[in-house]
């Protein structure tokens, strides 16, 4: 990440702009960054999606493939996401094997898909305990300006939104693929919203600047019935109880408005 | 395929299936100061979770360019034995090992005056030599006592404790079938005289009013774990007191 | 104006000390107006100023605090030094040739080596950079001869007593030379191995039980009686020998 040390005077100025409801960028404290979604991206990928949430950019691909269940759950289909910090999007970004900030951004984006029970896993399932669809979702960000967690969980949403299935049949024990596509079974739309909290105030959708001065962010994926279904504190400092009722408040509202620019009815 | 029986984990009572109450911790036992080389050290058993934290530094770090300018680096590593777990576990770190690491440092992050100390580093290693659902809360709760114990200054000792949903009720201190099983999981650290939350995680699914519910539960659960931590690092110490005080009549 | 525990009452990290119209002092902090202790200690007052005296602590290098080390790298210009603190010392060669160091002619290993170990003042230290040390002192320097041994740094008052009763019993008793370093180390030399682990052994009895009142004269009978055994032991292997050969 940049160098640890922010200068005190845009500390101060954000801070000082923060307590009077503003922020250097003009938006309102619970306001978004313009989103914009563009499905499709990747014609090789089973399924795709590019985010941009204001500079911040992210793509999703998801790839369907075969293989066994974990034992514990036999007749489900698997899912995992893996995410990349690609050196290109940003000048503190290194090559390498994921670090803990890349795991932590896949595995906060996992948890949402995986607790609201996004992708119904059940009908992934070809021969219980054998085979199954594995999902892979990779996390692939362009653009690094702030708040990867948000835009990369509505970049895999949309993602996951127009992945194609290819159609098999299991002949002899073996699975042989026939032409045409099923659409992923999806059932909900975890969505997730992202505070900082600069000054002891929270701030929706932080930018990198005010990523660089926040104390601590909390990140809070709510499902289509306003359940929240993943939480994750992130970050040095701590949130009051207060903090953390207000956020959920907020992350309903917040939710429900980003939501409806993937999922179109 | 038969159906299996679901057996249910809270009965209609609202007794678990292990005993206690909705809001009852597991038995927790607590050692401070048990590893020789460390500066400082503690123990945690809380049901079946057998937990060891200790602590070095501050003290010079290496590799240099990872010195902070100014503040100290708190480094934190989680790690669980390959017998800890039914299954044997690889000795690697797992990328959930890598998560809860960073979550458990940034938890201590808020409780360490590591200002105090630039260019230095405090490593917090954690072991879980047996584990049986919250390792990272009963860690967070030993390695808080470590740092207590190393003599390192802090703003607050922090406990840590997991509310969830099993079986549609609201419980405290889920061990790994209620986990597993249940509906919803929410770890939570917490420093009681600052009021302040410092780990907050949640995976499952719960409505807002189960959700504040939930919360309110967790941080009741890291009350009474507080107090448990200051009789531990006073057990050490109680001794030292009294002979002290004779110590003083003496004088 | 409350205050919250009594004078040497023990206390843990953020309890509640005080409220305002405290100062807050060692091992407390201040956070809205109340004092919060920062270690498990006892609580103590003097005036307005409230304290605790921390029972676990490690070294905090103190300007005028005499310190043993060890010599971990030889640098440019001077030694760094581990002192078992946070940070790594520095003496500076210029301090010990009581001149400005000349590269071309100075050299300084021949001096002071990886692996040695010196008994130094603390000069100068804040919290951005390593303590500075000076040997330039009656006393201070190399150390070539005697063992090190470590204990609690909180625990060296204990180790001298009052008056600096308690060292004096042990050299006394012993026969041996102590030095203390406020670090923790401590030098013992004395005229054979087996008196300074004697002295050793009564070091580390006063760290286990630095709480325990009426320590003295335990330690000096501690003393006594193991010499006493040893001469004992060493007069009937004589004997018995004398026997046999006669």
């Amino acid at each position: 990440m940049t160098s640890p040390v922010v200068a005190r005077m845009k500390q101060k100025r954000m801070a000082d702009l923060i307590s009077l409801g503003k922020r250097l960028d003009e938006r309102g404290l619970t306001d978004y960054r313009e989103a914009q979604i563009e499905i499709g991206v990747i014609e090789k990928a089973e399924g795709s999606a590019r985010v941009r949430l204001g500079k911040t950019e992210v793509l999703v691909g998801i790839k369907i493939g075969l293989g066994e269940p974990f034992s514990d759950v036999p007749n489900q289909g698997v899912l995992t996401v893996n995410a990349e910090l690609v050196p290109l999007a940003s000048p503190t970004f290194e090559p390498g094997p994921p670090g803990e900030d890349a795991i932590e951004l896949a595995r906060v984006v996992d948890r949402g898909i995986r607790e609201s029970k996004a992708i119904d896993l059940e009908k992934l399932c070809i021969t219980p305990g054998k085979k199954v669809f594995i999902v892979f979702i990779d996390l692939y960000v362009l653009n690094y300006d702030g708040n990867l967690i948000d835009a990369s969980a509505l970049a895999a949403l949309a993602a996951l939104l127009n992945t194609k299935v290819f159609n098999y049949e299991v002949k002899e024990g073996e699975v042989q693929i026939k032409p045409g596509y099923k659409s992923l079974p999806i059932r909900n739309y975890p969505i997730a919203v992202t505070f900082a909290k600069i000054n002891d105030k929270l701030v929706v959708d932080p930018c990198l600047e005010e990523e660089q001065v926040m104390e601590t962010r909390l990140t809070m994926t709510i499902e289509k019935d306003e359940k929240v279904c993943a939480l994750q504190k992130s970050g040095k400092g701590y949130f009051r109880i207060q903090q953390i009722l207000e956020a959920a408040k907020i992350a309903r509202q917040k939710a429900a408005e980003l939501r409806k620019l993937v999922v179109k009815k | 395929m038969p159906k299996k029986k679901v057996k249910k984990v809270v009965n209609k009572e609202n007794i678990r299936h292990d005993g206690r109450k909705l809001s009852e911790l597991r038995p927790i036992k607590l050692e401070v100061g048990i590893l020789g080389n460390a500066d400082g050290s503690a123990y945690i058993e809380q049901g079946k979770n057998k937990i060891l934290a200790g602590v070095y530094g501050p003290k010079e770090v290496h590799p240099k360019h990872l010195a902070l300018p100014d503040r100290s680096r708190l480094r934190c590593r989680y790690h669980m034995a390959p017998f800890s777990v039914q299954e044997r576990k690889s000795p690697a770190p797992s990328r959930r090992d890598i998560e809860l690491s960073k979550v458990i440092r940034e938890a201590f992050e808020p409780s360490v005056f590591t200002e105090y100390y630039p260019k230095t580093s405090i490593d917090i290693f954690i072991e879980v030599l047996q584990a049986d659902g919250g390792t990272r809360c009963a860690s967070i709760t030993a390695a808080s006592l470590a740092l207590a114990d190393a003599g390192i200054p802090l703003r607050d000792l922090v406990s840590a404790c997991a509310a969830g949903k099993v079986d549609g009720r609201i419980v405290l201190d889920l061990n790994d079938k209620e986990d597993k099983e249940g509906e919803a999981d929410l770890p939570l650290a917490y420093m009681s005289n600052l009021n302040a939350i410092t780990l907050l995680q949640m995976d499952g699914m719960l409505t807002s009013e189960e959700f504040e519910q939930a919360i309110n539960l967790a941080l009741e659960g890291c009350n009474q774990i507080y107090q448990l931590q200051k009789e531990a690092l006073k057990a050490k110490y109680v001794e030292v007191k009294e002979t002290m005080n004779e110590g003083a009549d003496e004088q | 104006m409350p205050v919250f525990y009594e004078r040497r009452q023990l206390v843990t990290p953020g309890d509640l000390l005080a409220d305002n119209n405290y100062l807050a002092g060692e091992n407390t902090f201040k956070e809205n107006g109340k004092i919060y202790a920062t270690h498990t200690g006892l609580v103590n007052y003097e005036n307005r100023n409230i304290y605790v005296m921390a029972l676990r602590s490690f070294y905090a290098p103190l300007v005028g605090d005499t310190v043993i080390g060890k010599v971990v790298e030889v640098i440019l210009s001077g030694w760094i030094i581990d002192v078992k603190a946070p940070y790594l010392a520095m003496l500076r060669a210029s301090d010990v040739l009581e001149r400005s160091f000349r590269p071309q002619i100075d050299d300084l290993p021949s001096m002071f080596d990886v692996g040695d170990i010196i008994i130094a003042k603390i000069v100068a230290s804040d919290r951005t950079r390593g303590p500075l040390l000076t040997v330039r002192e009656p006393g201070l320097g190399k150390i070539t001869r005697g063992q090190i041994t470590e204990i609690t740094p909180t625990k060296i008052p204990r180790l001298i007593g009052k008056k600096g009763s308690m060292i004096t019993t042990i050299k006394k008793e012993v026969g041996c030379q102590i030095l203390v370093g406020q670090n923790g180390l401590v030098l013992v030399s004395g005229k054979s191995p087996k008196d300074e682990r004697l002295a050793i052994m009564a070091i580390h009895k006063i760290e286990r039980e630095a709480h325990t009142s009426g320590l003295t004269d335990r330690v000096a009978e501690m003393i006594k009686t193991e010499k006493h055994e040893k001469t004992e032991v060493r007069r009937k292997d004589a004997q018995e020998k004398s026997q046999k050969s006669g």
